[in-house]
């Protein structure tokens, strides 16, 4: 009886959602990462695209294809789900729309703080909330007596404990993988340590300093706690490492803690998970580890009606209550009417603890860019600390000097 | 052939080769002489859900006007190739006047990245080439000398690994080296050392790559030369084995020279091919051991956010100048030939 009354009152409010968006014309074409909450949301979105053409693309490689994609004109597509990091170069290069008048018009549901605002032009509507945390194995900390880490430094301390304990070869693991990876974890790191990545005010590289050696240091430190293969291990490797029992301490996604706790695998590996929060590392008091959004931009060569029927179905699932209750594990929704549960506690003591933004700076990706390639020699043991970060930073300016930032 | 047949023969391929290979080549090469006009920096105010702050963005409305006046960016000569992510002559000097014995200059020079990427291209290039060729006519040889009944299937076995897509190819490899994997794990307990790694240790991932790359390449060969092996005359074989002659002796003094021409094609391919690789380092996900000239290009044109036209056209075009540098032996030597038979 619950479930056909579910059922009926889930039918009436489809037909709500439709009625309510009433769309007429216009196509939807949305580019977007592929994780569990976004699928979740352009399905969503999907719900009220009244007669407007709906397609969709998840896709991994999503950086790869947005600029390109959105340069043409017409662009390919009309929604570009996008991060702090990757709404940079859309607008480096000026291909998202500002929407205040859309907002006005037809964003009665979307609060105010989810709006990201340059310069009062709102370019895009944030819906979920990311950070990168620990994940701890609650069994294996209480076999060894270990307390749960706050900081590094502890983390380093447990998982040394673990291996001499002779529990697990590599206790500790993190997305290491070089290039984009293992450029996120320094930049976690470094802010961790309260570094700035560029002197004030300009684009000069600023990490070439003792707290850029001990980011490098620490990252050293994790690594030899991992997995040999660390260089090649990105956030889907690592979380199989998790599930197959071989790691008792991780850093990884809030986002994909849902797949990873999901009925799938050992049962009692995922009842021994505990979700806390993002470690801080030397003495500081801001977590190591970065704050994310992500949202949707509206491509600017597409038509003003594409636009319109974009924003509209987007809108009807950034500001759904229904959806935010569904799929209350999926995300840290940053929607009216959700509720955190045990899964949001990473994001949550982020933000509590003060953790920063992703710097949304127009150079930051090539930064980001130099870190990933020039700090894997010092992790091989063939240069030193200082060496690598003067070659970050010489590989970074010859970059942005080519791209007119020097 | 008269001239004019060959001509209107040879008129669709070479319309389509200047259309799809010339042109590009070119739009390419004025590409790598310009670099993005100065960016035009504002401070805004940015709001997000964890806050608002002053900080600079692109000034739009100031940059698309400079765009439009020159589409192409700013002229910057041969800037884009002698900085530091290419030829580093500054680097490369300053390396040289400060380094006080010839191996640190060499160590800090191979350390910049177009170096690094050149270094790992040519001792692919080097090691897998002469072994392809080898493996390959050893196999030919071989094979050739079987049992036509048996020869069928393992002619297929044989061309197997080059049937086999490279990203799967090297994905199997991949998988294979994992720390526990088949091999990874069994290397581990044969030097008994539970932290080796093979896709971490810089020298382990290029022996990987290249037996990789020899495993793939090895069918090309082995194909060309067992076509060849088919059009050697019987009768100098046969005289031969009336005077005595070994096996080697046989190969050596009427095979080898009957299918050299053959050999020639096969190092010519070969090397071109090797000098491009690329495949078996996203693979391997060895982005981090290994770079090659061809992976350079694709990270600046995809592993960045911001995309370095003018940086990867500048690689790409000194990749077609190495090639050409490495093929001109074998070119001229071809030519010489040419004229002397004529």
């Amino acid at each position: 009886m619950k479930k056909i009354l579910i059922a009926i009152s889930f039918l009436l409010f489809s037909t709500y959602a439709n009625a309510d968006c009433n769309i007429k014309s216009g196509s939807i074409n949305i580019l977007a990462n592929d994780f569990p909450a976004l699928r979740t949301l352009v399905e969503t979105a999907k719900e009220c695209k009244g007669s407007a053409d709906f397609k969709v693309t998840h896709s991994a490689e999503h950086n790869k294809i947005a600029v390109p994609a959105l340069t043409a004109n017409p662009s390919e597509f009309s929604v570009r789900v996008a991060a702090n990091s990757s709404i940079v170069p859309l607008m480096n290069a000026d291909l998202i729309r500002p929407m205040n008048d859309l907002v006005k018009k037809y964003g009665k549901g979307i609060q105010d703080s989810q709006l990201i605002t340059i310069d009062g032009k709102v370019m895009a509507v944030a819906f979920m909330a990311n950070t990168q945390h620990l994940y701890v194995r609650t069994d294996v900390l209480k076999e060894n007596g270990i307390a749960i880490p706050k900081t590094y430094e502890e983390v380093v301390a447990a998982s040394e404990k673990i291996r001499a304990a002779g529990k697990m070869k590599y206790p500790y693991a993190a997305a290491y993988k070089a290039g984009w990876n293992l450029a996120e974890e320094f930049v976690n790191m470094y802010i961790g340590h309260g570094g700035e990545f560029f002197k004030a005010g300009t684009a000069q590289p600023n990490i070439n300093n003792a707290k850029g050696v001990a980011t490098l240091n620490m990252l050293k430190k994790l690594a030899d706690l991992s997995n040999p293969d660390y260089l090649t291990h990105d956030s889907e490797a690592i979380k199989v490492e998790w599930e197959s029992g071989n790691v008792a301490i991780m850093t990884l996604w809030a986002s994909r803690s849902g797949t990873l706790l999901d009925d799938e695998g050992d049962a009692k590996i995922t009842a021994a998970t505990k979700l806390v929060a993002p470690a801080t590392v030397g003495g500081g008091n801001i977590p190591a580890a970065t704050l994310w959004w992500d949202g949707f931009t509206l491509a600017k060569n597409r038509s003003d009606a594409d636009a319109e029927a974009s924003f509209r179905s987007l809108a009807h699932a950034a500001s759904s209550k229904e959806m935010v209750a569904k799929a209350a594990d999926q995300a840290v929704w940053l929607v009216e009417g959700f509720v955190p549960g045990p899964k949001s506690v990473g994001v949550i003591e982020a933000v509590k603890m003060g953790a920063k933004p992703y710097p949304m700076l127009p150079q930051m990706g090539l930064m980001h860019g130099a870190l990933g390639s020039e700090i894997v020699e010092f992790l091989q043991g063939n240069e030193s600390a200082e060496q690598a970060l003067k070659d970050v930073e010489a590989a970074y300016m010859t970059k942005a000097k080519e791209q007119g930032f020097l | 052939m008269p001239n004019k047949n060959f001509f209107w023969f040879f008129l669709p391929a070479g319309l389509a080769m200047i259309l799809f290979i010339g042109l590009p080549i070119i739009s390419t090469g004025i590409q790598s002489f310009y670099a993005q006009h100065d960016q035009i920096l504002i401070n805004v105010k940015k709001c997000d859900p964890f806050g608002c702050k002053e900080s600079v963005v692109v000034d739009q409305e100031a940059t698309s006007k400079i765009r439009e006046e020159k589409p192409l960016g700013k002229f910057n000569g041969f800037k884009t190739y002698i900085d530091r992510n290419h030829l580093a002559t500054d680097q490369v000097s300053e390396f040289w006047e400060e380094s006080k014995s010839f191996g640190e200059f060499i160590g800090k020079v191979g350390n910049l990245p177009f170096y690094k990427a050149l270094v790992f291209t040519l001792t692919y290039c080097i090691i897998v080439t002469p072994c392809v060729l080898l493996l390959g006519f050893v196999i030919a040889l071989s094979l050739n000398a079987i049992s036509r009944k048996i020869r069928g299937p393992l002619i297929f076995g044989t061309i197997l690994p080059m049937i086999v897509t490279p990203l799967v190819g090297s994905l199997v490899l991949f998988w294979m080296i994992d720390a526990e994997g088949i091999i990874g794990a069994n290397l581990q307990i044969l030097m008994d050392d539970p932290y080796l790694s093979v896709k971490s240790s810089k020298s382990l991932t290029w022996i990987t790559i290249i037996i990789y790359g020899i495993w793939h390449h090895s069918p090309f060969a082995f194909v060309v030369f067992y076509a060849a092996l088919q059009t050697v005359p019987q009768e100098p074989l046969e005289a031969s084995i009336i005077d005595g002659a070994s096996r080697l002796q046989r190969v050596i003094h009427i095979v080898l020279p009957h299918i050299y021409p053959v050999v020639t094609f096969v190092a010519l391919i070969s090397l071109m091919d090797n000098f491009r690789v690329f495949e078996p380092i996203i693979g391997f996900s060895a982005e981090g051991s290994a770079q090659s000239l061809s992976w350079l290009i694709y990270d600046n044109l995809v592993n960045e956010e911001v995309i370095l036209f003018g940086s990867a056209a500048a690689t790409s075009i000194m990749t077609i100048i190495g090639i050409s540098i490495i093929l001109a032996p074998v070119l001229i030597r071809t030519w010489r030939e040419f004229r002397t038979n004529r």
